[in-house]
């Protein structure tokens, strides 16, 4: 730029001024023009894209779960439901400070310390936008002090919807199992946003698992404009959930609750089928869990109480508890025997036993000469003690399983346990053992290497009762169940057998209270012990040491409508622990108001129904879970 | 002349007073929309302070420019102690500090220290022997009297600030006829220093330059800002989604949308139209300075007048950048839109003092002077 010898004057100066303002001006010009560009191109070419980032920021599109689909019984009366709820979680991403939003929560909801800590462990797995449940049920109250503290609590959802209800509480625990929040794994597999919906809650067992898709029913949305600290300003628009689909179960909802409550403070489960088609009308495992609690999260310590109950509530035994069948086998035996050519009126003399080579099996009494339906009626073990010898068990067997002993049923993904019904081949396969004649015998009396569960029971007395194949299912279908290839002759027997048992053997207590309509049943008592060890577990030994207390019966004796099985973990014996329950559950399903008023009579002796002696059990439980003075039951409660 | 208007009225600058009207109008009325169509806390005061500093350029541009003058060079002295002040101040209070409390209102000696420093330089020029302008002589001074109120400032740290004062003094030298070549070595030198300065310098400084060259490296931390305004400006498309209906600002997704950012708020408002408007504005306000700059006969009035000119565009130029993502997040208001006092006052003088360059002008020639649009 610089010009040699150029004088510089006032006047170049000027020149060089006007012309290097013109360039600033030209510059600010450029650059202008250039700023107008710039914000053409962002205003006009990525308009669309903005546009939509704007209404991403604002327009906040929330899921509403769904509402499941109701569980019904087959008269429609709901099993399941939805109750409109106030709920609060909290999503982990959005928490500024835990342990404070924890103590504040735990003021507002006035949550007790085993709530609270609860929650902080919960917290302390928590992830990303994974909700952790904070309390459901909330009072509208409480949930307007929450949504007016929420400023100041970031990462807390109070939410109003619909939450899983089972009216009849711990009597469905088994049967329809619970719901419970998508944890991390199940998220991660399908990637769904629904499951990370606060309130949204999948089937976590039982039924509502197996059935989750068509439960689950459609999510809706609802659009809000939120401001960048996520309040909301306004509604834009609602779509509407889709509920699932009910689901009609077999089941017969008042059975259902009258055979949980009617198994009191005992240990067992009972099974109820309809003779003409098969389908299950009470499915019952005692005690249970409450599938509300569960369903809202349950508390660790209310879980600790339940797995250390030697009572065993979180295992479903209708399907999963395998128990000696003891006695109960013996009208089946009698079929098999009538199979195999036994002539009915054929005596064999009981002297109190049966002597097998050098070893004496004994009977529970002197029967004396008794035929077939006697040796039902009275339970006596050398009748079938001797046929067992004569025909070996492997025919025995056979017709076991026809009836559906041993057998593993489709039954809506429910877990079952199906058992043992020997035969030489499986001691061959299993033991590298052969058959011997003992086997037999302990076999045909339901011991030794035979064991069962309850609804297989429940299956093969529905089957003797009506001579029909009958499947057992919970979803009603119209399947005519195949016959047996039993002679109904024989069966007849064996139901003569089964009859004489309640009116004038071995359950004669526990006959029906109803003009005309009578139940056949059999009792059973299977020990705990090592039948060979020679003690027996009677009323003198720990309850864990007690014989197993089982019931098979149908009824009415003539026309069966209905039959079931009930086991009483420890209950003593068949007639003393089992009969009764089925008794008062029989006749409940001829005379309801009957049956329900001796139920209460015995609950006021019990300390109130299911929910009340749970919820005096788990104060006691906190008590001692907390030093405090042990603090018994309360005995008297009546409702 | 002939007219009806009385001449004290009619002398006037009407394009310059026009143009700020509208400007600062559009301004009081953005804020009033960023305030979620309030009054206050931001539109009635900023309508307020416009009048007064107004007001203040109106007579400002009635002093004789002896004044300006004999006072560039105390004022330039008084400016530089006043920001000397404030950062001792500042530093015994701990932390950083760029503002003097007088008690009656918060001054930003910085902002002062910019229309000083052209007065100064353009005095500076005027004493100086044209043959002095591209020697030594010339050129230590400028470039000390420039870099003292930079360094100062840097060290505040108001980066934003000391690239303007950096800015108006190099145009300012620029006009004065130093060889060009200076300028680019300082541009080389400036480019050379930028990674130095990223290495060493402050946290605040690298994390900004970091942000603005990956605005999505940290979405919701400094980036946040500029991808925020870029939602604002893009959604807003050609008409704007209408007066009080700009979501990003109304639901705090921008936040600073009454300050730095507010031009992002226009333009969701208002669109592209409305940002078209504002930048010709602006365009045409500092034409019409450099349009004074050349009609003046004296260098003093020259060099000021097209410095100041400059500098209000300066602002206005780095502001509109860094809003559109082309430019680092330095804390540069927009002048006479953005709420706060300090760029007002200082953008107000630069008027006043302009103002009274043209009104020396029209009165020193009979024909008025050039007109040059």
């Amino acid at each position: 730029m610089r010009r040699p010898g150029k004088l510089i004057t006032r006047n170049s100066l000027n020149i060089t001024f006007n012309r290097r303002t013109m360039l600033i001006g030209g510059a600010q010009g450029l650059l202008g023009t250039v700023l107008a560009g710039r914000m053409a191109y962002i205003s006009i070419v990525e308009n669309e894209r903005y546009k939509m980032l704007s209404e991403s920021n604002r327009v906040n599109l929330t899921l509403i779960p769904p509402r499941r689909g109701w569980i019904i019984d087959r008269h429609g009366k709901p099993l399941a439901n939805n109750k409109a709820d106030f709920r609060v979680d909290l999503i982990p991403q959005r928490v500024r400070d835990v342990d404070t939003t924890i103590s504040q929560l735990g003021t507002i909801l006035r949550m007790t310390p085993d709530e609270i800590d609860d929650l902080r462990v919960a917290m302390k797995d928590a992830r990303g936008l994974q909700p952790v449940p904070v309390a459901a049920g909330l009072t509208w109250e409480d949930f307007a002090t929450l949504s007016v503290r929420l400023p100041d609590l970031p990462g807390v959802a109070p939410q109003r919807g619909f939450s899983r209800q089972y009216p009849t509480g711990a009597a469905v625990g088994h049967l329809l199992g619970y719901v419970g929040i998508a944890n991390a794994e199940e998220y991660e597999q399908s990637k769904n946003p629904l499951l990370i919906t606060p309130g949204f809650k999948i089937g976590k067992d039982g039924l509502e698992k197996y059935y989750e898709e068509r439960l689950e029913g459609k999510p809706g949305a609802r659009k809000v404009e939120v401001t960048a600290r996520g309040k909301i300003v306004r509604e834009l628009g609602v779509k509407e959930d889709v509920p699932g689909k009910p689901l009609k179960l077999t089941i017969d909802g008042g059975l259902q609750e009258f055979v949980a409550r009617r198994m009191g403070r005992e240990s067992g489960a009972a099974v109820v089928i309809d003779c003409q088609t098969g389908g299950i009308l009470a499915f019952s495992s005692m005690p249970s869990f409450d599938p509300n609690s569960f369903s809202d999260g349950i508390g660790r310590l209310e879980y600790a109480m339940m797995s250390q109950d030697e009572r065993v509530p979180l295992l479903n035994k209708a399907t999963r508890g395998l128990y000696p069948p003891g006695s109960t086998l013996k009208p089946m035996a009698a079929v098999a025997c009538l199979q195999n050519g036994v002539d009915p009126e054929e005596t064999v003399n009981c002297p109190g036993g049966y002597r097998l080579g050098n070893r004496f099996y004994q009977c529970l009494g002197r029967h004396g000469p008794v035929n077939m339906t006697r040796a039902i009626e009275k339970s006596c073990n050398t009748y079938f003690y001797a046929q067992a010898h004569r025909l070996g068990y492997d025919k025995i067997a056979m017709v076991a399983r026809e009836m559906g002993l041993g057998e593993e049923f489709d039954l809506a993904g429910l877990n079952q346990r199906y058992g043992t019904i020997p035969d030489s081949e499986w001691k061959m396969r299993k033991y590298k053992q052969g058959w011997t004649a003992s086997d037999s015998l302990n076999a045909v009396i339901g011991q030794g290497y035979v064991i069962v569960n309850p609804l297989q029971l429940a299956v093969m007395t529905a089957r003797l009762a009506s001579g029909r194949k009958l499947y057992p299912h919970l979803i009603p279908n119209d399947k005519i169940a195949p016959t047996l290839p039993f002679s109904p002759e024989h069966l007849a027997i064996a139901q003569q057998g089964m009859a004489q048992v309640v009116s004038q053997g071995t359950a004669a207590r526990s006959k029906l209270p109803l003009d005309g309509i009578a139940m056949a049943g059999k009792t059973g008592t299977a020990q705990v012990r090592g039948f060979g060890s020679g003690s027996r577990g009677g009323a003198g030994v720990p309850w864990k040491y007690r014989d197993h207390g089982l019931f098979v019966c149908f009824a009415p004796v003539e026309q069966p409508l209905y039959a079931a099985a009930v086991v009483i973990e420890h209950g003593l014996g068949g007639s003393r622990a089992a009969a009764p329950v089925a008794k008062d559950f029989m006749t409940y399903m001829f005379d309801p108001q009957k049956a329900m008023d001796s139920l209460l009579a015995l609950e006021a002796g019990w300390g109130g129904n299911i929910a009340e002696r749970m919820a005096s059990e788990f104060a006691s439980f906190r008590a001692r879970a907390e030093g405090l003075v042990p603090e018994a039951p309360a005995e008297g409660e009546a409702d | 002349m002939l007219s009806i208007v009385p001449r004290p009225i009619a002398d006037l600058p009407w394009r310059a007073i026009t143009l700020l009207l509208l400007i600062a109008g559009l301004g009081v009325i953005v804020l009033y929309s960023a305030a979620g169509g309030n009054a206050s806390p931001w539109a009635l005061s900023h309508a307020i302070r416009f009048s007064v500093l107004f007001t203040v350029a109106l007579v400002m541009s009635r002093l004789p420019l002896s004044w300006y003058r004999h006072l560039a060079f105390p004022a330039y002295g008084v400016a530089i102690i006043m920001v000397l002040l404030t950062e001792l101040v500042g530093h015994v209070a701990g932390g950083a500090q760029s503002w003097l409390d007088l008690g009656i209102i918060r001054l930003q000696p910085s902002e002062l220290a910019k229309p000083a420093l052209v007065l100064a330089l353009a005095r500076f020029y005027e004493l100086v022997p044209p043959s002095e302008v591209r020697k030594l002589g010339g050129i230590w001074p400028p470039v000390i009297m420039i870099l003292v109120p930079t360094g100062l400032v840097i060290l505040q740290p108001d980066l934003g600030t000391a690239i303007t004062i950096l800015a108006s003094g190099a145009v300012a030298m620029f006009l004065a006829g130093t060889p060009i070549r200076l300028f680019a070595i300082g541009g080389l030198a400036g480019v050379v220093s930028v990674p130095l300065l990223l290495i060493y310098g402050f946290d605040h400084w690298r994390n900004r330059a970091m942000t603005f060259l990956d605005p999505a490296s940290d979405p919701l931390g400094a980036g946040y800002h500029i991808t925020q305004s870029k939602i604002a400006i893009g959604s807003g498309g050609i008409f704007g989604k209408g007066f009080l209906n700009g979501t990003q600002v109304h639901l705090n997704y921008l936040p600073e949308g009454h300050t730095d950012f507010v031009f992002a708020l226009i333009a969701e408002e208002f669109g592209l139209a409305g940002g078209l408007f504002l930048i010709v504005g602006f365009i045409l306000l500092t034409w019409w300075g450099l349009g004074v700059a050349l009609a003046a006969t004296e260098r003093f009035q020259r060099i000021a007048a097209a410095t100041l000119a400059t500098t209000v565009f300066i602002y206005v130029a780095i502001n509109l950048l860094m809003v559109m993502g082309l430019a680092p997040v330095i804390g540069i208001p927009l002048p006479l839109i953005s709420h706060g006092g300090s760029s007002m006052m200082t953008v107000m003088i630069c008027m006043g003092m302009l103002m009274a360059i043209d009104r020396n002008n029209r009165q020193s020639g009979s024909s008025a002077g050039r007109v040059v649009s």
